[in-house]
C-alpha cells in the first residue's frame, strides 16, 4: 500500500485550511510556531558554534516541518517517541523546551537529557516520553519495539514511534525490528526522514530500490511516502497511521522526504561533495516560508499573529541562551552515580580522586 | 529441604517470579512450546500464554533491543539468548544501549530486564555452544554479571535478578542444568547480587572460582586435602559487581591465591581479579597469584580428546595449586 502526497490544495483568503485534516485554526498556528521556533533554535545553536561558545552541532534544518507534522498526530505524556539525533522540532512538539535544547549544546549539569553527559543532539526526557538518544545509529527502533510490546502487553492504548535517516534505516536492527512488530502487529511507526544524504554518500549508493517506503511491503505492513517539507501532508500521513496503530493493525512504515540545509554536523563540510545548484535548489523546498505561505494564504497566520509568535520565539531563544549560558557545568563528584539506580563499593572511584581538574 | 537440578530450580525461579509479578515475561527463541532448547522455560507458555512468554525470531539484537524498550516501558523481560555464543549480534545492544542508558541519561531512564545465557563447554558443543562470554560484559560498566554455581544460588540469584532495576546478564553452565543437584527450599528467598561466598573453607591457599569451575575448585580442594594442603574456595556468585572485601579477606589469611576459569587465559575475568589481588593485597602474598584457565585458542574444539585437552578439570585446578603450594 502506498500514499502519495500532494501538496495540499492552496485554500482560499479565510478557509478552513484544516478541516480537511481536522485541525483547527489554533492547532495550525501552534504547529507552525513549533517549526519556526525548532528553526530559531537551531540557527542559534550555528552562532554560538561559530562563536565559540559552543564545540559542536548537529543540526535539524530542513527536517521540521516532517517532524512537527508527525509528531503532532501522537498524544503527549501518553505515546512514545525514540527520536534521533535531527529530532529537535520533534522533541519540542513532544514538550522539551528551547532551554532544555541549549542547555544540551552547553552540556550544563541542569541539561535534562544527560546532565551534560552526552554530546549535543542525544535529547531524551522522560518526563515527556523521549526516549534517550545514542550515537550508534537505528538501535531505538528496536527500543520503540519494545515500547510497543510493552503497550500491547499491558494494554495501555500507547503508540510508540521512532524517526531516523534514510542511511540508518539500513542497518539491520531496522530490519530484526520491523518483522517483529510487523509479526505481531504491534503499535509502532517508523519514519524514515529522508533527507538524501548518509553524512556525504548519497541515496543511489547508500539504498538499493531508491526508496525505503517500498521495503514495507516485504514486512507486510503499509509503507507511505510524503512530501516531508509539507508539514499537513506529514500530518495526515501520520494521523492514519497512529489510527491504525491504535486499531490494532499493526505498524506503518512512513518515508518523509525532505532536505538538509546545513552539513552534516559543524564538524563536516558538505560543499565538498554537495553542488552549489543542488543547495540552492533544496533551500527552494524549505518547509518554512511553504508552511507559512499556506497559513498566510488561508488568513490563519494574520499580521497581530505572526508579529506574536514571533516575539514569542525570539524571547524564548533568548531567554534560552542566557539560561544555558549561566548554568554551571556537572561537579565531577557525580561523575560516578547512575551507572546503576544505587552505588556500589565495587566501583572504586580513580586514584585523582572524584574533585574537579585543575583548568 | 527438596532435592533440585540446576536447571529446574531456574525454572522454578523464572515461573514463580512470572506469578509473582504480571509485568515478567520472558522472550526468545524456542522458549514458546517447546520450552527452550534446554527446557528452562518448559511448562511457562502454558500457564502464562503468548503474551508473557514469546517465541522470538532469531533475532538476538531484536530480542535485546525489545527487551529494553519494554524495560522502558513498565514490563521486567527474561530475555534468553539461546545460546551465550549467540549473544554477539546484541553486543551493541547490551553494551552501547542496556548498559549506558541510566548514566547517559543521568538516571532519567532504568532498564529492569534480565538475559539469561547458557554457557561453557565440556558438553561436545564446538566452538559455537562451548563459549564462556563474561569477560566481554564484565569490562562494561553499567551491566551485571551472575553466574551462579547451584541450584540454591542459581534460583535465589535470578529472582534477585528480575527483581533488580538495572540490566543483569545470567550466565548459566550449560554442563550443570542436568548434573548438579541441590538443595532448593520453597518460599520466597533471594539470594543478594554482589555477593561472594566461602564454600570451603581453609587456611593456605585461596581458589576463587565460578560456575562450573566452582564445583571443580571443591573438588580439587578435596584431592589435595590429603596432601596436606589446606585449600579456601571463594565462590564468586556475582562477577561485577565484584565481592572484593570477601576475596581479598580470604587473600589476606592464607597469603596465596589461585584463579580458575574456563574462559580463555589472556584477558578473561581471572586476569582482573589477579591484578585487583596484586594491587590491594601485595604485603599478604606469599606466592604469585595464579591462573588455570582455558588455553588461548578461538574455541572450544569438537574432537573429545580436544576439548579434554580445553577443558579445565578438578586434576588441572589441583595440579596448579600443588605448584603454587611449593612456593
Amino acid at each position: 500500500m502506498a500514499v502519495s502526497s500532494k501538496p495540499a490544495a492552496a485554500s482560499k483568503p479565510g478557509s478552513h485550511l484544516g478541516d480537511a485534516v481536522g485541525l483547527t485554526d489554533d492547532d495550525l498556528l501552534e504547529m507552525y510556531r513549533l517549526v519556526a521556533l525548532a528553526r530559531a533554535v537551531d540557527e542559534r545553536m550555528w552562532i554560538l558554534n561559530r562563536a565559540g561558545r559552543i564545540p559542536f552541532v548537529i543540526s535539524g534544518q530542513g527536517h521540521e516541518g516532517a517532524q512537527v507534522g508527525i509528531a503532532w498526530a501522537l498524544e503527549k505524556g501518553k505515546d512514545w517517541i525514540a527520536p534521533f539525533y535531527r529530532s529537535i522540532a520533534t522533541c519540542l512538539t513532544f514538550g522539551m523546551s528551547p532551554r532544555d535544547i541549549l542547555t544540551a549544546q552547553y552540556a550544563t549539569a541542569s541539561d535534562p537529557s544527560s546532565g551534560g553527559r552526552q554530546m549535543p543532539g542525544h535529547y531524551g526526557s522522560h518526563e515527556h516520553n523521549l526516549v534517550s538518544v545514542s550515537s550508534p545509529v537505528a538501535t531505538q527502533l528496536l527500543h520503540a519495539v519494545g515500547i510497543a510490546l510493552a503497550a500491547k502487553i499491558r494494554k495501555t492504548g500507547q503508540v510508540a514511534m521512532t524517526s531516523m535517516g534514510e542511511g540508518s534505516s539500513n542497518q539491520g536492527d531496522v530490519h530484526e525490528g520491523l518483522n517483529f512488530a510487523a509479526i505481531h502487529k504491534l503499535p509502532f511507526i517508523f519514519v524514515v526522514e529522508n533527507n538524501g544524504y548518509a553524512i556525504s554518500v548519497p541515496m543511489a549508493k547508500q539504498v538499493a530500490g531508491s526508496s525505503v517506503w517500498e521495503r514495507a511491503s516485504g514486512y507486510g505492513i503499509p509503507g507511505v511516502v510524503v512530501d516531508g517539507e509539507d508539514v499537513l501532508a506529514c500530518y495526515k500521513a501520520s494521523r492514519d497511521a497512529v489510527a491504525r496503530a491504535r486499531a490494532g493493525d499493526g505498524p506503518t512504515l512512513i518515508e518523509a522526504k525532505v532536505t538538509r540545509l546545513t552539513a552534516h554536523s559543524s564538524d563536516d563540510q558538505q560543499t565538498k561533495y554537495r553542488s552549489e545548484e543542488e543547495l540552492a535548489a533544496e533551500k527552494g523546498r524549505d518547509a518554512l516560508p511553504k508552511f507559512r505561505a499556506q497559513l498566510v494564504d488561508a488568513g490563519i497566520l494574520t499580521p497581530e499573529a505572526e508579529e506574536r509568535i514571533n516575539a514569542s520565539i525570539t524571547r524564548d531563544v533568548d531567554d534560552a541562551t542566557d539560561y544555558a549560558e549561566s548554568q554551571p557545568d556537572p561537579d565531577p563528584a557525580t561523575a560516578m552515580k547512575w551507572v546503576f539506580a544505587e552505588d556500589w563499593p565495587g566501583e572504586t572511584p580513580p586514584p585523582w580522586g572524584m574533585g574537579g581538574g585543575d583548568g | 529441604m527438596p532435592l533440585k537440578t540446576f536447571i529446574e530450580a531456574i525454572r522454578e525461579g523464572l515461573r514463580e517470579e512470572m506469578v509473582r509479578d504480571e509485568t515478567v515475561i520472558v522472550l526468545g527463541e524456542d522458549v514458546g512450546k517447546k520450552g527452550g532448547v534446554f527446557l528452562a522455560t518448559d511448562g511457562l507458555w502454558g500457564e502464562f500464554g503468548d503474551d508473557r512468554v514469546i517465541d522470538t525470531p532469531l533475532t538476538e539484537s531484536q530480542i535485546v533491543g525489545t527487551s529494553i524498550g519494554a524495560a522502558i516501558n513498565g514490563i521486567r523481560p527474561v530475555a534468553e539468548i539461546q545460546f551465550a555464543d549467540f549473544i554477539f549480534p546484541a553486543f551493541n545492544q547490551l553494551v552501547s544501549e542496556a548498559a549506558r542508558m541510566r548514566y547517559r541519561s543521568n538516571n532519567g531512564y532504568g532498564l529492569p530486564m534480565t538475559v539469561r545465557a547458557p554457557y561453557g563447554g565440556g558438553v561436545h558443543g564446538a566452538l559455537y555452544h562451548s563459549q564462556s562470554v563474561e569477560a566481554f560484559f564484565t569490562h562494561v560498566p553499567g551491566l551485571k554479571v551472575v553466574v551462579p554455581s547451584t541450584p540454591y544460588d542459581a534460583k535465589g540469584l535470578l529472582r534477585s535478578a528480575i527483581r533488580d532495576d538495572d540490566p543483569v546478564l545470567f550466565f548459566e553452565h550449560k554442563k550443570m542444568y542436568r548434573s548438579v543437584r541441590g538443595d532448593v527450599p520453597d518460599g520466597d528467598y533471594t539470594v543478594p547480587l554482589g555477593k561472594a561466598q566461602v564454600t570451603h573453607p581453609g587456611t593456605q591457599i585461596t581458589v576463587v572460582a565460578y560456575g562450573l569451575m566452582a564445583h571443580y575448585a571443591l573438588e580439587a580442594a578435596d584431592r589435595v586435602a590429603d596432601e596436606g594442603i589446606s585449600v579456601e574456595v571463594v565462590d564468586l556468585r556475582t562477577l561485577r559487581p565484584l565481592d572484593k572485601e570477601t576475596v581479598l579477606d580470604s587473600v589476606r589469611k592464607t597469603g596465596k591465591c589461585l584463579i580458575a576459569y574456563e574462559d580463555n587465559r589472556f584477558g578473561g575475568y581471572g586476569a582482573e581479579v589477579a591484578a585487583i589481588i596484586a594491587e590491594e593485597a601485595f604485603d599478604y602474598l606469599d606466592g604469585p597469584v595464579t591462573r588455570i584457565a582455558g588455553p588461548d585458542v578461538p574455541g572450544v574444539p569438537y574432537n573429545h580428546v580436544l576439548e579434554e585437552w580445553f577443558m579445565v578439570n578438578p586434576e588441572k585446578i589441583a595440579d596448579g595449586i600443588r605448584k603454587l603450594a611449593a612456593y
